[in-house]
């Protein structure tokens, strides 16, 4: 017997699924108008932000109106309880994307400090972790979510080079400073959003399987 | 952009939907769409003998929609609910003051038989006749003057009532060979046959188990969009997943009626947040 409250569940699914694309196509066209000089892009990330915005404050409403009305429980309750989180953190991603296309406009009145190697490296990476985590969620699929845990460390390294990298530049000609900054601060903003990707992740194997795996060194017997 | 965005173009035909808020007297009319009234009660004042029950009640149901009653035993509820098919007038000693309106017409002039034909109603325990299943769903199309084919009516009530499938093969066996769950679907469908504009249900539910219970909340939203569906219900959670709108009583008052989504998340009246909340009651 299908209960009338799944339909409500899958057009919740939807409207996530629906944001999470917003905020990819957000994270896709700032890091192109960084890497492109490309203000226009920029400023169609900026003027899309309220969609996102919009988007969490309408999923809130459904979470709490299921909360309060439906008596949810085990797998029906964690869906909805990962829903919640994950509307947080895809409307993070979408203030990150917009943090990006502002350091685009920027950095677009510099010259170019260095070609760019690592910094696309790192925004496909990051693209596709959140992809990826979409699409776990869709396909509920625990591997492809542990997937997207497993990628984290991959990112770290790469911000962590590209600060090393853009350093260096900075000392060795301070005219530079101010465009390797922003630069430096894309790259942190990237980060952010891979790991915004992993909480995505953890959410959905917790949806799935109910096992938390947020902070592994927590062991619950002791909190 | 579409490859590079391949969720988007899966999801992106979902439409927004707007979120339900409250109004004064008829709250379900702002949800989804419902925009005429079955009923309107004004003014309301019920009396068994000397205790006055209800104290001026004014609410108005909207057509297609589930309205739940809720409150504590002797809240008046129940009483609010057999009024609107003039069951009340089956005790002595009763009084009613104000008007109820069935489509605009005031439900006092209107001769009892058709009122309930119109506003149909079920009880809290399955009241099957000492028939067959087929005679007690026929019997109320039988006394009506039914034309047509009467196996054909009854089909028709046992698939809306969600029955058909479980007793089909045994449709001249005894209403009492069934389960308690079967036997109030039974009385539904029984209820739907004559087709009423109005359906009230009693806390229905009280004596079924758990999966019962669900089978009948969906039925509700089945019937929705043909019927409108009055409940009144013990069971807050019950009124919270089923109903369009909620009705709080207290004492023989009309507390709080707002949109359902609007009563269970921001109560205006601090006394329903204390009753949904468990506080009392």
């Amino acid at each position: 017997m299908e209960r009338h409250f799944e339909r409500d569940l899958e057009e919740l699914k939807e409207r996530l699924l629906w944001m999470g694309s917003l905020a990819e196509r957000a994270v896709h066209q700032a890091v192109h108008s960084v890497l492109e000089a490309d203000e226009k892009l920029a400023q169609s990330v900026l003027k899309e932000e309220n969609a996102i915005n919009e988007l969490q404050i309408e999923i809130d409403d459904r979470v709490v109106q299921l909360l309060a009305l439906q008596q949810l429980m085990a797998a029906d309750l964690r869906f909805v309880l990962a829903i919640a989180r994950i509307n947080n953190d895809l409307e993070r991603i979408g203030d990150q994307a917009v943090n990006i296309a502002h350091s685009a406009t920027r950095i677009v009145r510099h010259p170019r400090v260095k070609p760019y190697v690592d910094l696309p490296r790192m925004g496909e990476l990051a693209e596709k972790m959140m992809r990826d985590s979409l699409d776990s969620l869709v396909r509920r699929d625990i591997e492809l979510a542990r997937s997207v845990l497993a990628r984290d460390d991959q990112v770290d390294q790469l911000r962590d080079q590209i600060f090393r990298e853009l350093l260096s530049y900075m000392m060795g000609d301070s005219s530079v400073v101010f465009p390797a900054f922003e630069l430096i601060l894309v790259a942190k903003n990237l980060e952010r959003i891979a790991d915004h990707a992993t909480n995505v992740a953890e959410d959905v194997i917790y949806m799935v399987a109910g096992s938390d795996v947020r902070h592994p060194a927590v062991d619950r017997n002791t909190v | 952009m579409s490859s590079a965005f391949p969720l988007m173009a899966k999801t992106g035909a979902v439409a927004a939907s707007s979120v339900s808020k409250s109004s004064a007297h008829n709250p379900a009319m702002t949800t989804s769409g419902a925009n005429t009234l079955r009923m309107k009660v004004t003014k309301l004042n019920f009396y068994y003998g000397k205790n006055h029950a209800l104290h001026n009640v004014s609410m108005d149901i909207a057509t297609n929609r589930v309205t739940a009653m809720i409150g504590p035993s002797g809240c008046g509820k129940s009483t609010l609910l057999r009024t609107l098919n003039r069951m009340h007038e089956t005790l002595r000693h009763t009084r009613l003051e104000g008007e109820i309106a069935l489509d605009g017409v005031n439900i006092l002039t209107l001769d009892v038989t058709k009122l309930r034909r119109m506003v149909g109603m079920v009880f809290q325990k399955p009241n099957p006749f000492p028939k067959s299943i087929y005679e007690n769903v026929a019997y109320g199309l039988r006394i009506n003057g039914h034309k047509g084919r009467l196996d054909d009516a009854v089909e028709k009530s046992l698939h809306r009532a969600a029955l058909w499938d479980e007793v089909k093969d045994k449709l001249h066996k005894s209403a009492y060979a069934l389960s308690g769950g079967q036997q109030q679907r039974l009385c539904i469908a029984r209820a739907l046959a004559v087709d009423p504009e109005v359906l009230l249900l009693d806390e229905p539910c009280s004596a079924l188990d758990p999966v019962n219970t669900a089978k009948i909340e969906e039925l509700l939203f089945e019937l929705k969009p043909t019927c409108t569906l009055v409940i009144v219900t013990h069971n807050m959670q019950q009124a919270a997943r089923v109903s369009d709108a909620t009705a709080f009583m207290l004492n023989g008052d009309l507390i709080e009626f707002a949109a359902t989504g609007h009563m269970f998340t921001k109560p205006s009246d601090p006394r329903t947040e204390a009753y949904i909340t468990g506080r009392f009651g």
